[in-house]
């Protein structure tokens, strides 16, 4: 039990103060970073109490796509100010920062599997679902069959979204040679191949 | 203080969804941080969800939690791609300079 609460405070208090840092740092990409090591520590408390498949959906969807997202939108959209910060300027901020970021993750995933491996005594104190099948075994079971319509709707609402985005960014780029499907199809040979008499000792002028 | 109870994950989510209001009404720089504050305000909810799943022994609350999750990435996706079209537009996403609405 002692093994457990050290865990949950080890995790606890990195995400609130990851947390704190998100709101308060002073560049956005050291939030985004900061976003990051919360997400982490939330998805291993998770596996930590034994929702082994949400926190590693929390680990893989979340830190894998969507603070990704974040930060390709923060580089995309001050890229003047990053390139100076990054490459050039003498005083880096996002370096440092990045660093002691990715040495924790590193260390919260050394521990989480200690975590996880102690979770039993979690388990025993509380009145626990059946235990000799796995979290995801037990998420599929109920989520493929009772809630297959809420499964469906939430496919449903990542592919709006999914539609949503594409239409928001796009754009026309005007001077930019495009292939048209119609025109290619509808040609014909009438008007594709044109036969030119060619008088000898002279050459000819194709208009273009 | 060593048994970790269902209190200690509310008090965790508690903290992080407060942390996520503060930051929206705090923020005067730049509206990408709104956005990770709405993210920190999911994650409370989820945390929630979770530990009670997990304490009253009922898996409910984890089919709710990934719902969330995906309603949350939708969100975060819509959010970035109208952050994108509104700084090619007007080239500057700082929350003073976003006043169209005389809000």
């Amino acid at each position: 039990m002692i093994v457990h609460s050290i865990f949950f405070y080890f995790f606890s208090v990195i995400a609130i103060f990851s947390s704190l840092m998100v709101i308060t740092s002073r560049s956005t990409i050291n939030s985004v970073f900061f976003l990051i090591l919360d997400f982490i520590s939330v998805g291993c408390l998770f596996i930590m109490v034994g929702a082994e498949f949400l926190g590693m959906i929390l680990l893989i969807v979340y830190v894998g796509a969507v603070a990704v997202l974040f930060l390709f939108v923060v580089m995309m959209l001050n890229v003047a100010e990053q390139k100076q910060s990054w490459f050039i300027g003498k005083k880096s901020t996002h370096i440092p920062t990045g660093l002691i970021v990715s040495v924790l993750i590193l260390l919260e995933l050394l521990v989480v599997v200690g975590g996880w491996k102690y979770k039993e005594d979690l388990m025993s104190s509380s009145t626990l679902l059946l235990s000799e099948i796995s979290n995801t075994h037990q998420l599929g079971l109920v989520m493929y069959t009772d809630y297959i319509l809420y499964f469906q709707l939430a496919g449903i609402v990542l592919l709006l979204a999914m539609i949503g985005a594409i239409l928001l960014t796009f754009r026309e780029r005007v001077g930019v040679k495009k292939q048209s499907y119609l025109n290619q199809i509808s040609r014909d040979p009438s008007n594709a191949v044109e036969l030119i008499e060619v008088k000898s000792n002279q050459g000819v002028k194709v208009d273009d | 203080m060593t048994e970790i109870g269902l209190g200690h994950y509310l008090s965790l989510g508690a903290i992080i969804f407060f942390l996520g209001v503060i930051g929206i009404f705090l923020n005067r720089k730049n509206i990408i941080v709104i956005l990770m504050s709405i993210e920190l305000i999911l994650l409370a909810v989820n945390i929630n969800l979770i530990s009670f799943s997990i304490f009253s022994g009922d898996i409910l609350g984890q089919i709710f939690t990934m719902l969330i999750l995906t309603v949350a990435a939708a969100e975060a996706a819509i959010g970035l791609a109208i952050i994108v079209v509104y700084y090619r537009n007007r080239g500057s996403i700082r929350v003073e300079d976003i006043h169209g609405m005389k809000g």
